[in-house]
């Protein structure tokens, strides 16, 4: 690796300075981008369909609350229970 | 006086009569004998969403009185939702629930898994939700 004292640096042309300065960021982009690859997750698809039980919109609770009313209706209209 | 009485106190006792028949009719009304045989034939079942289900293959007069009866449950079940602040899905299950533990021994529920069992003396086999 080049080491530059800052004097060989500020004594150069802009064009240089400027060169040396892309070439650091090329290396940083691609070290970047090279770190990034490897820290991808990998997903990989299910093998079994997704099943979406729309039961969980009843809660316990909810079951318990509606109980009496529930049993109430069954007494009431016991011919089509 | 105690003539007047004595006519009043039959009166009351026919109007009584009257009213107790008037009353008890909607509240004794019971299953249609159809309905009732293909239960107790296990051929129809509770299942724990609310409705009955088909254990065999239904013949159309059963298919028939099965899809009416489930359609005047939902409309049911929906008043009764409206009246507690809760879905059609929701008081439906819970009558469910209510419907496979009132089930006679030899009738037929749904598990949860959706396998059809045979009330026995025992308790259903019912959703861990059921109170």
């Amino acid at each position: 690796m080049m080491l530059y004292q800052t004097s060989q640096l500020t004594d150069r042309s802009d064009d240089a300075i400027r060169s040396n300065m892309r070439n650091l960021t090329t290396v940083g982009l691609i070290l970047g981008a090279l770190t990034g690859l490897s820290a991808c997750v990998q997903v990989t698809a299910p093998d079994k369909p997704i099943v979406i039980n729309l039961n969980i919109n009843i809660k316990q609770e909810v079951v318990y609350r509606l109980d009496g009313d529930a049993k109430d209706l069954i007494n009431e209209e016991a011919d089509i229970f | 006086m105690f003539d007047y009485m004595k006519k009043n106190k039959a009166l009351a006792v026919i109007g009584g009569l009257v009213l107790t028949a008037v009353v008890a009719v909607p509240v004794m009304a019971q299953r249609d004998p159809a309905y009732a045989a293909a239960r107790s034939a296990g051929k129809i079942g509770e299942k724990p969403d609310g409705y009955l289900g088909y254990v065999t293959s239904p013949s159309p007069a059963i298919k028939a009185l099965v899809e009416d009866i489930n359609i005047k449950r939902k409309a049911a079940y929906t008043r009764k939702a409206q009246e507690t602040n809760s879905t059609v899905e929701q008081f439906a299950f819970t009558s469910g629930c209510n419907l496979i533990m009132r089930t006679a021994p030899g009738e037929k529920y749904q598990t949860p898994a959706g396998t059809w069992n045979t009330r026995d003396a025992s308790d259903p086999v019912r959703d861990s939700r059921c109170p």
